[in-house]
This record gives structure tokens, C-alpha cells and sequence, in this order.
């Protein structure tokens, strides 16, 4: 009898990319173009400084974006991010306001956004609802808190924050911030944690079938609730690099800001059914807002209503390529 | 050997859902050493006494004990922990993680904390080579086809080393090969010392394997045998309860008569040249009115492949198909079914069923479909289609609103069968019918696909099992790597060995058998 | 008295049975708060009071949740309807304001045809985005979220357009059959879709793709099609709702209206009982969560809640009703009840063992 080898798969060259791979890539190569257009449009854009203020301006975004990963992978959601990354920097500011020490606020502020994301998790696993709504009623809850701290905006005076916040780190003739290096290195532990822990496999397994991960005998409560928290957790580190970079707390600041998150983690190729998807490309999803939002402010001319007929337009054409180019190597 | 304690026993299970009693009052005990085959029809409760088991569900009643002492575990990751590993009916893995993740997740080895990536991959490969699978650990398992998820799964499930082990129809989707490898994988792990449960509805695998019967009957212990002391016709008895009659009549099914008459005329459906590049090469075949042609070859061979090109469910890219002598073009599922084929998949899970939706819904959703939704099939008509076939193929529970997923596995085999039944198409595609289907109802369906073609439906009928295939099928066509090798005429010369022998060998001529 | 106690579990375990009694327990706190709350009077043909009010401006959430059902059910979501309502509304007040005679039948019916022709394109667009081309419901809509806002106020050229038209302010506040026009709108667009799914075989079709699409395109459902003309009819929805935000006001302003309707429109979905992963739905749950949002907003404002802990308010609200509604919360405070078992033939008594 011959061995047939079960269901052999036709030969691959070693040059194919892996089809779980193109997304990403995919997204990559567009990036270098809309930037390659940048620089040919705007010669200021040449400048590597402007690459690095997409990460000093939106390290929070970046931060929050690699907590909602996690979430996302596992096929779940979490609203609730701008409205944790708005209550903590509140809670910052009027803790520093009544003189409490730096360290301590610090630490408070780091351990609300995780509580909440883990009673939500909680919420989610135990009793079963669907994550949408259980973070939706905790964004509403956060932006409570923050409307019941203050209805205005708390400047924030402390010598700890305003020296961080302004501490330059230079890096041959450019500069980065402090929170621009606390977002790099989220994203690598990040990522890190997804590659080569339990937990982020786990994660995964969670997002391919939770019913599957479940009779396999993996934790699938456990994690639930860990990535809630760690999305909790990111949004307070969200939180207060975005205080750092505002120097405020303000009640109504990151309104919205849970859909910027969720568009880019996913144009960086994770699908919100969960189960596929990697930091990297947040990170992409990321840059590719940034610099959306960087080509229209370095053009000037467009008034608030085109700015968001523009963005939609270079999201579409930027989805559309994607797709496109996705398809093709199929 | 009196002295021998049992390693598990469950005494007194009773398990209710909403509107059925899945278990009253079951027992099993398991030795250690022993393989212990868990018996019953369709529905029965084996699936559901395997979960209760290993606290998928919880029990309305009765005691566990591993060891002696009594355990009640909250999920599969304790019974897992606790030394029992289990292979669900339906593969339950991760279809986005890889080949080498979906065996060692949860337990990946580890350096420095880490998951090491490199190990697991060596592991993996190590593992299923020995149970002769060769493939690319890296690659998707979403990718592999049923029955590589299939081995896998069991893979992990021996690689874990538990003092019981679960094989819940592991073999349902596997063919003689494969099977072997199981059998030689179980007896190794038996002599070890290690207590497995095996449900299966073959009974020559029982009876290959098995040292011990329980046999279940709607929920409830018929009784527990040895199965030396039990022969199989009385095994059928007790599992079906009433005496086995019908089970004899199927021979005479075959119909070898009159080929003559039967390719007459123009065929009804005629491949020329049909394939599509890197799923099946270019073939040829007819089927004629009233004609049931089989499709033979390995897992893998593109037998699935060749149905979906028919069926439109995958687009060709080359060569022409002819329907009454008419060339035709099928881009779409909904050509096809518009020119009265039909199609039930193999994988009724993703392909097949709806499960939210009740098994009235389910089986009328292809004729809805074809009809449009602006003409909704009344409800008087509909209930009357339902009811016929609940009773004609014997679904249980014979509940037309009962959610489709918490039917057990062959009674949703059976609703999408009968989806596609009562669209009354001239070409039935069934690949994998009788897939994990009690033998009751699979002579049922084996007659029924006699008594069709009789009516003047032509059946392409693909199944791993060549004695059903031969049983049933006026032609049989042969696959192997993704090429239709050859067609054979199925008369009295035909056995399975020489069919074989084309599969293994690719041709029909060097066979000893003349033609 | 088993069968009493059947009964009462048959009622209690309703999907609706919990939002109904949250939202009878909200109201009820309103009629203590201001006992006037509860009284409708009929004045020159009409009926007045606070309950009726509150039905009246649930009117648009209830229109947009609706077609957002028929999203969520095949499995999607549409992010855009707010911005479509903002389009629609502003399209048919741009047209209207051009006009000589803003009180004419007609002018109001071109606009309001104008308006819903925009939407539907706008629909239209959305459907292509997620069936034609496979873009993820959420990104696809939400790139119309953005840029429909923009739209919007770019028909106004970034103004409010502020009409004076008889006509197009009946569709907010006017009456018909002593009912205010919202109210019998909305029910008529109730009622339409509920007999477009129900009565046809359209809901079970969706709810097919919305389970499983890959089974449903092989039982030969056009699986896109569907999910094209789920988008349509979200945006058709949506538009009707723009118009009636915007007569209410007589206004149109691009950046306001409609803000935030999709979270409640989802919302109300979900508290209604249908899955966002798709699959089955249930109309009059939507409808019930709609009237339960509005009502909670109309709380709110009523009882003098201050602003600042309004919000906290909603969120204990919001999670409190899915708590009793969900069947793990609820199997935590309940003792196992017995439930009704078909009988089983019974089996021989033999029951038979052999030595180990
Ligand atoms: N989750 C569930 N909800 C309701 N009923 C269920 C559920 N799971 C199983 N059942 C019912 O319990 C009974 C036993 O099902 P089970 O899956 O154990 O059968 P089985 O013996 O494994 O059959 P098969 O050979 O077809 O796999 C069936 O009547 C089935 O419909
Ligand atoms: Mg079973």
C-alpha cells in the first residue's frame, strides 16, 4: 500500500510570504508610499523629526491602541479607552492639585484604569454579556467620574509632570519625549507578551474559538479578564502621557478618541472577529493615522469640515489598497 | 484480575436540558488498561456523558470518582489537569493558530520563561511522524482538511499522557489508514496502563479494539458487556432496541442491472476537462439520470474538491460542464441549485448548518433560498415538509424548533440531509453522508439514495468508506493526488481489494484482477 | 399550581420581561418625582403629555435602531447612521432654504426625496464597501461616520441652515390622528420592516447570513445581496430620522445631529436581545430598548439629575438591565427550578454488568 502523504499541500517557494503575513506587509509598503508622497509634496516632511513627533503626538493614541489589541484579538471590544484615558488624566490633575505627592498620584492614577478594566472583564466572563456593552456602560461611567471631578479643564502645575513632560531626550540633531519612549517600549513588551507567553497565545487561542480554547482546557476566564485589565491598564498609561503632553486634565478631552483606537488596530490587519492579527501592525494602524493627520495639517488650507472629508477619503483609498493588494497575492 | 479497581467511575448521571433528558441515571466504570467503547444511536447521550465528564456541563445528579476519590471538575482545564484528556466529537481546535500551537498550547515548552518556538516546532514534528502525518507544523491548521484537524487533535490528546483518555468519534472522518495508525496508537497507550473511552459507530472498530461495551439507549444504560461475550448483531439489538431486520435488507440495494439502460441518452451532467489549479487537475466524468457514481480515493485526494467544482462552491478555471447536453456555466452555488443540483457538504459545522437557527429553519433554508424571499414557503407547507422528514430520518428530538446546535452529531448530519431532499434535486452530491451516523439510520440513508436513484435522481456519493461506496454506486471514480485516475464499472467483479489497488497503484491496468 | 408557577416563569424568562419592568420602574419614578407625569390629555384633537412626548423623541431612535437591527443580525454594524442623518437632514433643509415658498407641499416633498435619494446612495456605499469589496463593517462605516460629518457640513458650507417651512416641521412636532406625525411615522416604519422580514422570508434569509454566511451561500442565499441591502435600509432609516431631528428644530446643523445616535442605536439593539455577532433579532426588543434610552434621557433632564452625574446614571442603568437579563446573572440568585422533560420510551429493565 502506498503512504500517500495525508492531504500534502502543493510545494511553496521560499520566497512566498506566508498569506497570514500580507496584511501586514501589505499595510507597510503603503505607509512608505503615503510618506514617500509626503516628502515629494511637502519638503519639510523630509525631515526625520516629523516621524518622530508622530510618535510625541500620539504615544497615548499608540499606548491605548496596543491595550486594545489584546482585546481585539480575543474578538472582543473595549469602548470604555477614552473615557479611562480622560478620568485619569482628571484624576492626575486634581490629585496634584490638592498637593498630593507625584509617586502617590502616579501609582493611583496607574491603578484605576486596570481595576476598571478588570471589574469589566469580570463583568464580561461571569455573567456573560457581550463586551460592547459592558464597556460601553463603563465609558459612560468613566466620563461621569470625570464630569463629577470637574466640568473644567484642571491645569496641571506640579514640577515632576511639567519637567517630564518637557524633558527633551535627543537623539542626534531630533528629540523625543519621555512619553514617546514609554509608548515604544509598551509596544515591545507588548508584543513580546503576545509572542512568547502563555498568556499571549492564550489570547489568541481565544480569539480563533472560545468555545474550542475552552474544551482544549485553557484558561479562557483567566484571560478574558487579564486583557480587559491590560487594556485598562493601557489606557492609564494612555492617560497620563496624555496629561503630559497637555499638562491638564479636561473633562471632555478623548471623546471619541475609542474609535480612532479600534480604526487603527484594525488597518494594521487585526480582524475584529479576533484570532489574527499582530502589535506591529497597530503600530502601523497607528503611523497611518498619524501621518493622515500630519499631511493635513502640514497642507494648512483645509477648513475642519474638508479635514474630515480628507480623512475619509485617505482611509478609504488606504483600505481599498490594502484589501486590493491582500487580495492579489492570494 | 477481580481485584482490579476501576481508574473512573461515573454512577447515577443524570443531565437535563431545557425540554430533554440527555442522561438519566447513567453509570460507566473504566479500568485502567482497558479500552471501553461507549455505544448507542444518534442522540443517545454518549457526547453528552463525555462533557458531563469532564465539566463542560454540569450534573443535575449523580457522583464522580477518579481514583477513588469523587471529583467534579469545573471546566476541561481541571479534567485536564486531573489526567483526563479528551478528543471532542467535532474537531474543536484552533483553526488560526498552527499546526505545532494547536498541539501544545497551554502547555508550550518554555525557556526562560519564554515560549520556545523552535522546540515546539521540532516537538511537533517528532509527534506526528509518528503517527506517520507528514506536514508542515508552521502552517495554519485552518488550512489541513478534516481529517489532518482530525489527527492533530488526537495528537495533542495522546501527547498529554493522561491516566484516562477521550476519543469522542475520533475516526469518523479518518480513512482505513489513518484508522490504522489510531489502533496502533491506542493498543501502545492500553498496554501502558492507560484507561480509554472510544465511541465510534463502527463496529468493527469495536470490536478490533475494544475490550469493554457500554452501551447506551436514549439516555439511559441499556448495559455493560464484554465484548467477547457479546456478539455483534445482539450489540445492535441493544442498541437500537428492537430487534435488527432491516439491517439485513440493504444487499439487494445495489442495482447492478441495466447499465445498458441507464447511459442511455444524453447525460444529465457531463464534466469535460473541468479543474481549477492547486485544488484538483483537469477531469472528465458524466452522470447519468438514475446513476450513482462513487468517488474512491484517500483523504485528500480531491474528492471534496471535485463536488465543490460541480456544485459551483469553487469556481473552474478551465474545462466545460454540460447539463442535459447544454454547456452551462456554474459561477455560483445559486447556479447550480437553480439547475437542480444539490450539495451537502462534509463539514456540516461551517458548511452546512446555521446553528441558531431551529432545524425547521435549517431544512427548509435551500428551498427558501431558491424560491426568493419575497415567496416564503407557508407555514403550513413548511411544517408538513419538517414533520415528513424528522420522521422519515428519524431526528431526534423531534422537536422542528429546537435550536440546530443542540442537536447531537448525527441528528444535524441528518437535518442537512434533508435540507436538500426536500428541493427534490436531479443531482444529489453528498460527500460524507453517513459521517458519524448511528447504523440505523445509515442503512436508512443507504437505502434511501438506492430508492432515489431508482426514482431517477443521480447521486454522486463520496464516502471513505469503500464498502459503502460499493454497495451503492453503479460507477465508482477513482482519485488520487488530486487527479480522477480512472472509473471503474461497479459489476460483480469489483471488490474493494482491487479498488484499493487502483488507489494505491494510480492505474487500472497493472491490477492482477482482469477488467 | 405547577402550572401557575410555569406560567410565571414562562412570563419572567421572557427576553423582554426585564427592560420592560426597568422601564415601567423609570417611569414610575418620574410619576413620584412630578405625579403629572403620567397624565395625557387631549387638547384640539391631540394628545399632550409626558408619556406621549417621550415616545415622540424616541421616534428617531427607534427608526435608526431598526435598520441597525437588520446590521447587527448579518453579523455587522453600521457606524455611519448618525452622519447619514446628518446628510439626509441637512440635504433637505439646504433645498428647502433655496426655496421661494418654504411652505409648499411640494418643495418639502422634492426635498425630503432629495434627502432620502442621498442616504440611500450613502447606504448603498456602505453596503459595497463591506459586500463588494469585504471591508470590516466597523472600518467601512466608520469611514462615512467621518466623512459623512464633513458632508454634512459641507452642504451647509459649515453654517446651521435654519428653515421656516409649515410643512417640513410636521414631520417633528405636527399631529395625525391625534397622534404626533414622529409617532405614527415611526410605527408605520415599525411596522414595514416587521412585515418586510417577518412576512417574508427576508428575516429568516438575514438571520441565516448573520449565523452562518458560508452555509447560507452554499444553501444558495446570495449572502451578499443581503448584507448590500441591510446597509440600504440602515441608511433609508437613518435619513427618515435626520428629517425628523431636523424639523424638530427647524434646523440643520451638520455637527449635531445625530451625535452619539449610533451608541444608542446600538444600544438598543443589544438591550432588545439580538447578539452583535449576528444571527437571530427581535424588532419589538429593539423598539423597547429605544423607548427605554429615550425614557432614561428624558429622566434625566426631567427629574433635575445634574448633568455632571447623568452619565454615571446611565451606565448603572444600561448595566443593570443586561444584568437581570443575562442568564448567567440571573442562574447565580435562582434555585434550580424543575423543568419540563419530554418523556423518554422507557428502556428495558435490564441493566446489565459484567466483572471488572
Ligand atoms: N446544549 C444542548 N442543549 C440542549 N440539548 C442538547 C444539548 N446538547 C445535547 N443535547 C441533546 O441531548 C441528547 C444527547 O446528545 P449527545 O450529543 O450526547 O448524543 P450522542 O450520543 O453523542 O449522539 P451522536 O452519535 O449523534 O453524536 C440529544 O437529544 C441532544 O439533542
Ligand atoms: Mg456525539
Amino acid at each position: 500500500m502506498t503512504t500517500t502523504p495525508l492531504a500534502a499541500r502543493p510545494g511553496r517557494a521560499w520566497w512566498r510570504v506566508p498569506p497570514r503575513h500580507v496584511p501586514v506587509l501589505a499595510t507597510a509598503a503603503l505607509l512608505l508610499v503615503m510618506y514617500s508622497i509626503g516628502v515629494s509634496q511637502y519638503r519639510a516632511f523630509s525631515n526625520i523629526q516629523v516621524v518622530f513627533n508622530v510618535f510625541i503626538d500620539n504615544g497615548f493614541l499608540l499606548v491605548v491602541a496596543v491595550g486594545m489589541t489584546f482585546v481585539i484579538l480575543t474578538g472582543g471590544i473595549d469602548l470604555s479607552v477614552g473615557s479611562v484615558v480622560a478620568m485619569t488624566a482628571m484624576v492626575s490633575a486634581s490629585l496634584l492639585g490638592n498637593g498630593l505627592h507625584p509617586a502617590v498620584v502616579l501609582v493611583i492614577a496607574l491603578l484605576i484604569g486596570p481595576v476598571l478594566g478588570f471589574a469589566m472583564g469580570c463583568v464580561i466572563h461571569f455573567f456573560d454579556i457581550q463586551p460592547f456593552i459592558v464597556t460601553l456602560a463603563g465609558m459612560f461611567f468613566a466620563r461621569g467620574v470625570c464630569t463629577w471631578i470637574s466640568t473644567t479643564s484642571i491645569p496641571i502645575t506640579d514640577g515632576f509632570w511639567t519637567s517630564t513632560a518637557q524633558h527633551r531626550i535627543h537623539l542626534g540633531e531630533n528629540f523625543v519625549s519621555v512619553g514617546a519612549l514609554i509608548a515604544v517600549a509598551v509596544v515591545a513588551v507588548a508584543a513580546a507578551v503576545l509572542a512568547y507567553t502563555r498568556l499571549g497565545r492564550n489570547v489568541y487561542a481565544i480569539g480563533g474559538n472560545q468555545q474550542s480554547a475552552l474544551l482544549m482546557g485553557l484558561p479562557v476566564g483567566r484571560t478574558k479578564i487579564a486583557v480587559y485589565t491590560i487594556s485598562g491598564l493601557c489606557s492609564a498609561i494612555g492617560g497620563i502621557l496624555l496629561s503630559f503632553y497637555t499638562l491638564s486634565g479636561a473633562p471632555l478631552i478623548a471623546v471619541g478618541m475609542e474609535l480612532d483606537v479600534i480604526a487603527a488596530v484594525v488597518i494594521g490587519g487585526t480582524l475584529l472577529t479576533g484570532g489574527s492579527g499582530y502589535i506591529f501592525g497597530t503600530l502601523l494602524g497607528v503611523l497611518v493615522l498619524s501621518i493622515i493627520q500630519t499631511l493635513i495639517t502640514f497642507d494648512g488650507t483645509l477648513n475642519s469640515w474638508w479635514t474630515k472629508i480628507v480623512i475619509g477619503g485617505l482611509l478609504f483609498v488606504f483600505i481599498l489598497l490594502q484589501r486590493l493588494v491582500g487580495i492579489r497575492t492570494k | 484480575m477481580s481485584e482490579r479497581h476501576p481508574v473512573l467511575t461515573m454512577t447515577a448521571i443524570s443531565k437535563i436540558f431545557p425540554g430533554v433528558r440527555a442522561l438519566d441515571g447513567v453509570d460507566l466504570r473504566l479500568f485502567p488498561g482497558e479500552v471501553h467503547a461507549l455505544m448507542g444511536e444518534n442522540g443517545a447521550g454518549k457526547s453528552t456523558l463525555i462533557k458531563v465528564l469532564t465539566g463542560v456541563y454540569g450534573t443535575d445528579s449523580g457522583t464522580i470518582t477518579l481514583d477513588g476519590a469523587e471529583v467534579s471538575f469545573s471546566g476541561p482545564m481541571q479534567a485536564t489537569a486531573a489526567g483526563v484528556s479528551t478528543v471532542y466529537q467535532e474537531v474543536n481546535l484552533l483553526p488560526n493558530l498552527s499546526v505545532a500551537e494547536n498541539i501544545y498550547i497551554g502547555r508550550e515548552p518554555r525557556r526562560l520563561g519564554a515560549v520556545n518556538w523552535r522546540e515546539m516546532r521540532r516537538r511537533a514534528k517528532d509527534l506526528l511522524a509518528r503517527i506517520d502525518l507528514h506536514i508542515d507544523v508552521t502552517e495554519l491548521l485552518g488550512n489541513y482538511s478534516l481529517a489532518v484537524q482530525q489527527m492533530v487533535a488526537i495528537a495533542r490528546a495522546v501527547d498529554i499522557r493522561a491516566r484516562v483518555l477521550i476519543l469522542d468519534e475520533p475516526t469518523s472522518s479518518l480513512d482505513a489508514d489513518e484508522v490504522a495508525q489510531l489502533m496502533r496508537i491506542m493498543r501502545q497507550l492500553r498496554d501502558d496502563g492507560i484507561a480509554i473511552i472510544f465511541v465510534t459507530h463502527f463496529l468493527d472498530q469495536v470490536y478490533a479494539i475494544a475490550d469493554r461495551i457500554t452501551v447506551l439507549r436514549n439516555g439511559r444504560l441499556v448495559g455493560e458487556y464484554l465484548t467477547s461475550e457479546l456478539p455483534q448483531i445482539a450489540l445492535v439489538e441493544k442498541m437500537i432496541g428492537k430487534e435488527l431486520d432491516a439491517l439485513e435488507r440493504l444487499d439487494e440495494a445495489t442495482s447492478g442491472e441495466d447499465r445498458a439502460a441507464l447511459e442511455s441518452g444524453t447525460p444529465l451532467v457531463a464534466a469535460d476537462g473541468l479543474g481549477k489549479s492547486g485544488s484538483v487537475a483537469p477531469f472528465s466524468l458524466t452522470i447519468h439520470q438514475g446513476e450513482v457514481v462513487g468517488l474512491a480515493g484517500l483523504l485528500g485526494s480531491g474528492r471534496t474538491e471535485v463536488a465543490r467544482l460541480f456544485f459551483g462552491a469553487d469556481r473552474a478555471d478551465t474545462g466545460r460542464l454540460a447539463v442535459d447536453g447544454t454547456p452551462v456555466t456554474i459561477r455560483n452555488p445559486v447556479a447550480a441549485i437553480d439547475r437542480d443540483i444539490a450539495f451537502c457538504s462534509e463539514n456540516r459545522r461551517t458548511e452546512g448548518l446555521v446553528g441558531e437557527l431551529s432545524v425547521r429553519e435549517n431544512i427548509i433554508l435551500a428551498m427558501q433560498a431558491a424560491r426568493g424571499w419575497l415567496r416564503p414557503l407557508p407555514r403550513r407547507r413548511q411544517d408538513e415538509l419538517v414533520r415528513h422528514w424528522i420522521t422519515a430520518l428519524s431526528i431526534r428530538p423531534a422537536d422542528p424548533e429546537m435550536p440546530v446546535r443542540n442537536l447531537s452529531g448525527g441528528n444535524q448530519q441528518k437535518v442537512l440531509l434533508a435540507r436538500w431532499l426536500i428541493t427534490e434535486p436531479r443531482l444529489l452530491i453528498l460527500d460524507e453522508p453517513t459521517r458519524g451516523i448511528d447504523i440505523g439510520a445509515k442503512t436508512e440513508i443507504q437505502r434511501l439514495v438506492a430508492q432515489l436513484s431508482d426514482g431517477g435522481m443521480a447521486v454522486l456519493f463520496i464516502s471513505a468508506e469503500l464498502e459503502e461506496v460499493l454497495r451503492l454506486s453503479h460507477k465508482v471514480a477513482v482519485m488520487r493526488d488530486r487527479q480522477l485516475v480512472t472509473e471503474l464499472t461497479n459489476d460483480d467483479t469489483l471488490d474493494a481489494a482491487r479498488v484499493m489497488q487502483v488507489i494505491a497503484s494510480g492505474s487500472s491496468q497493472e491490477g492482477s484482477v482482469p477488467a | 399550581m405547577s402550572t401557575v408557577r410555569a406560567r410565571a416563569a414562562g412570563v419572567t424568562g421572557h427576553r423582554l420581561f426585564w427592560p420592560l419592568v426597568v422601564l415601567v420602574l423609570l417611569l414610575m419614578a418620574n410619576a413620584i418625582y412630578r405625579p403629572s407625569f403620567l397624565s395625557v390629555e387631549l387638547k384640539n384633537g391631540h394628545l399632550y403629555g409626558s408619556l406621549i412626548d417621550i415616545v415622540r423623541l424616541s421616534a428617531p431612535l427607534i427608526l435608526v435602531a431598526l435598520g441597525m437591527s437588520l446590521v447587527i443580525a448579518t453579523g455587522g454594524i453600521d457606524l455611519s447612521v448618525g452622519a447619514v442623518a446628518a446628510v439626509a437632514g441637512a440635504v433637505a433643509c439646504l433645498y428647502i432654504s433655496e426655496q421661494p415658498d418654504q411652505n409648499s407641499l411640494g418643495v418639502v416633498l422634492t426635498a425630503v426625496a432629495l434627502g432620502f435619494g442621498v442616504a440611500l446612495l450613502l447606504g448603498a456605499w456602505n453596503g459595497i464597501l463591506v459586500a463588494g469589496i469585504g471591508i470590516q463593517p466597523i472600518i467601512a462605516t466608520l469611514i462615512l461616520m467621518v466623512a459623512g460629518r464633513g458632508l454634512a457640513q459641507l452642504i451647509a458650507e459649515g453654517q446651521i441652515i435654519t428653515i421656516n417651512s409649515g410643512p417640513y416641521k410636521v414631520i417633528g412636532v405636527g399631529h395625525l390622528l391625534t397622534l404626533p406625525f414622529a409617532i405614527v411615522i415611526a410605527l408605520a416604519v415599525t411596522v414595514l420592516v416587521a412585515v418586510l422580514t417577518r412576512r417574508t422570508a427576508l428575516g429568516m434569509i438575514i438571520e441565516s447570513v448573520g449565523g452562518n454566511a458560508e452555509a447560507s451561500r452554499l444553501a444558495g442565499i446570495r449572502s451578499r445581496r443581503i448584507t448590500f441591502l441591510v446597509y440600504v435600509v440602515s441608511a433609508a432609516c437613518a435619513a427618515i430620522a435626520g428629517f425628523m431631528m431636523t424639523a424638530n428644530v427647524s434646523s440643520a446643523d451638520g455637527n449635531a445631529v445625530g451625535l452619539w445616535v449610533e451608541l444608542d442605536a446600538i444600544l438598543a439593539v443589544v438591550i432588545g436581545g439580538t447578539a452583535l455577532a449576528g444571527g437571530r433579532f427581535y424588532l419589538g426588543g429593539t423598539v423597547v430598548g429605544a423607548l427605554l434610552i429615550q425614557t432614561l434621557t428624558t429622566s434625566v433632564y426631567a427629574m433635575n439629575i445634574d448633568p455632571q452625574t447623568s452619565l454615571l446614571f446611565k451606565a448603572v442603568v444600561v448595566i443593570v438591565v443586561c444584568l437581570i437579563q443575562a442568564p448567567a446573572f440571573r442562574a447565580r440568585f435562582r434555585r434550580r427550578r424543575s423543568v419540563p422533560v419530554t418523556p423518554v420510551e422507557p428502556v428495558g429493565t435490564e441493566k446489565e454488568q459484567v466483572p471488572a
